[in-house]
């Protein structure tokens, strides 16, 4: 079974972080996931960095420039995550653009995701349906999985769609907007969480987005089977470092 | 059909929409409405009046005596310079501004690098009475102040990009972050005919009017429809899309794409795509990018801020791919230089832009009764700065 699916069994709500690697200094990689393990994080993201992250606010954005310019890239990732499977057990999945997965080459990707131990990827600009046409078959060869996400302005007849091909989890964005930490949830927020609940899909969802601290985590994993914290994880890495990891993730929960 | 967009949104290998999931909505309500809404005979009459009393059209074709002497053949410029605001930009935001009403938005955003889109797309924005949101990369804002203190006279907001490189590929991602978090009141108004379906197709469209009126004009002039050849400069390539539209099935007519080699091919300072580029996603659009080799988009160089764009739209791809198009690669100086000559021998001033279509003659030869239509695609007083610091004027 897929360690995403294990994990997804598991009681309780699920923290899931997104980091990216090669922040802040390019051989932090490693280290950053075994403080995350040890800390009790449930799930990692870890984030391919891309010279144009569309769908990023301003501190994943810096953390991506400052990562390319440490000398971050497929390969050198690759080579980082050589052996992280003899120390480390929670599901591990990439989250990264598609750009450079394409010059890779999507199936090399693949491959190599397999070989490392890598459970899933996340490409938020790889439209589905160009997925299901081109790429599934790799990636399930590769017994990766593929999370899709969706948003407020998602419509029912599309979130249907996307859970009946889901496998792993959906990855709920919190609002319409790009990444980045906020204070609290508004009504129609909650309303869109109460909503898509409503729905009763066959597939979990973790919601991303807006979560970063306590009060936002639980808020959303009232609606969801956990929450992903990206930007105000990394800000936490600019401010405190890494050594701040176990303190940082003992205030969420 | 072999060079019109197909269902999924692309042109052969190219294009598509690649965009995270939090912009399918505005896309597929994009997508569903443009063609119904651009057919619409309301929609055509309110363009087409736009078009003839408010921009200026049809822009004249003028036959270049004196180029055509010194080139030994028959050159034609399509007057685009002539436009409101003074290049064909306006002829694709007249159309999105109507088509934004119509989808009932209320707020309009565009990138721009020159500032002549933003420039463009402030103009529509104050005629129709709509807010509008100018993005900008900030080294552009401080290179183009003349074209900023036009927006904000417009009425538009103009905003630094501070991201990446802080140039035009970065106030394209600003502006498609703004329409991530405003998705549902906001229309975005791409300038060229690059992002993602539907934006090549539809931007195509709308600049579609100066082929249209070519083939028109030329009947007039030379007795047929078709020239001989097609000649246009090239960045992300609105003003090519609307020279060579309806020629685009037509074979016997050749085209000639000009895309800015900078400082030279291999000097690391180029804009020239069709020889750098690589098959990449850049702006939600599958299609030739300048990128490296881990799939980072590199930032690239011209000394005309409209052609300094890493990438070239889908329908360009193709049309390099499938060699319906020739592409050439014009340096800075040769540029320059057929700027001047343009300026002297016809007593018009090109934009640098424009100058790079022209600088292509001195490279090519025709026969004595080819006839060849230019792009005029725009004036040269934006960049009479750079011409007066190029030859000491």
């Amino acid at each position: 079974m897929n360690r995403i699916d294990k994990k997804l069994k598991e009681e309780g709500k699920l923290l899931s972080i997104y980091f990216t690697a090669g922040y802040p200094s390019l051989d932090d990689t490693v280290d950053i996931i075994f403080k995350l393990q040890e800390s009790g994080v449930d799930m990692i993201e870890i984030g391919l960095p891309f010279s144009d992250p569309l769908a990023d606010g301003p501190t994943i954005q810096d953390s991506s420039t400052k990562a390319i310019k440490n000398g971050m890239n497929t390969n050198v990732l690759f080579d980082q995550l050589k052996g992280i499977r003899d120390k480390v057990s929670i599901p591990l999945i990439i989250m990264g653009y598609f750009n450079p997965i394409l010059q890779y080459g999507v199936e090399d990707f693949c491959k190599k995701c397999n070989e490392i131990g890598i459970d899933g990827l996340i490409i938020p600009d790889l439209p589905i349906d160009y997925y299901e046409a081109n790429y599934k078959s790799i990636f399930e060869e590769n017994h990766l999985y593929n999370m899709f996400l969706i948003a407020p302005q998602t419509s029912d007849e599309r979130i249907r769609k996307i859970d009946s091909i889901s496998n792993g989890f959906i990855y709920m964005v919190s609002s319409s907007s790009i990444t980045g930490s906020k204070n609290s949830f508004s009504p129609d927020q909650i309303n869109y969480f109460e909503r898509i609940e409503k729905m009763n899909l066959k597939t979990p969802r973790i919601i991303g987005f807006g979560v970063g601290n306590k009060k936002t985590f639980n808020s959303v994993v009232k609606y969801s089977k956990g929450a992903i914290i990206g930007s105000a994880f990394i800000k936490n890495l600019y401010e405190h470092g890494i050594d701040s990891i176990p303190s940082y993730i003992g205030s969420i929960r | 059909m072999k060079y019109t967009v197909d269902k999924k949104g692309f042109y052969g290998n190219y294009g598509g929409a690649f965009v995270p999931e939090m912009l399918f909505p505005n896309l597929d309500e994009l997508e569903k409405n443009y063609i119904k809404i651009i057919n619409d005979t309301d929609f055509q009459n309110d363009y087409n009046n736009l078009l003839k009393d408010y921009v200026g059209r049809p822009t004249p074709l003028y036959f270049a005596e004196r180029m055509s002497g010194k080139y030994k053949c028959k050159i034609y410029f399509k007057r685009e310079d002539l436009c409101h605001t003074g290049a064909h930009k306006i002829n694709n935001t007249v159309g999105q501004i109507l088509l934004a009403k119509r989808l009932g938005k209320k707020r309009i955003i565009a990138e721009t690098g020159a500032g002549q889109h933003g420039v463009a797309t402030a103009t529509v924005c104050a005629l129709a009475g709509i807010e509008c949101v100018i993005y900008m990369g900030a080294i552009d804002i401080k290179r183009q102040a003349p074209n900023v203190a036009r927006m904000k006279m417009l009425g538009a907001s103009v905003i630094a990009a501070e991201s990446g490189s802080k140039t035009l590929k970065d106030a394209t991602n600003e502006a498609i972050r703004d329409w991530i978090n405003n998705p549902i009141t906001t229309h975005y108004i791409i300038g060229s005919v690059v992002g993602p379906h539907p934006y090549p197709d539809m931007v195509a469209k709308f600049q579609s009017i100066v082929s249209k009126e070519i083939k028109s004009q030329l009947i007039e002039k030379e007795g047929t429809d078709s020239p001989d050849y097609l000649i246009a400069n090239i960045g992300g390539g609105s003003n090519a899309a609307g020279l060579y539209y309806h020629y685009l099935e037509d074979e016997k007519v050749k085209i000639i794409s000009v895309e800015a080699a900078g400082e030279g091919i291999e000097s690391g300072k180029s804009a020239a795509t069709s020889v750098l580029g690589k098959t990449g996603i850049i702006h939600g659009s599958k299609t030739l990018l300048m990128q490296t080799k881990d799939g980072q988009i590199v930032e690239p160089y011209s000394i005309s801020a409209g052609l300094d764009y890493p990438g070239v739209g889908p329908l360009h791809a193709h049309l390099l791919e499938s060699k319906r198009a020739e592409f050439m690669s014009i340096t800075d100086s040769d540029a320059m230089l057929a700027g001047l000559e343009v300026s002297k021998l016809e007593g018009i001033i090109p934009a640098i832009e424009t100058a790079h279509a022209f600088a292509a003659f001195k490279y090519l030869n025709f026969k004595p009764n080819d006839i060849i239509v230019v792009n005029f695609s725009g004036r040269g007083d934006k960049d009479l700065n750079t011409y007066i610091d190029y030859f000491k004027l």
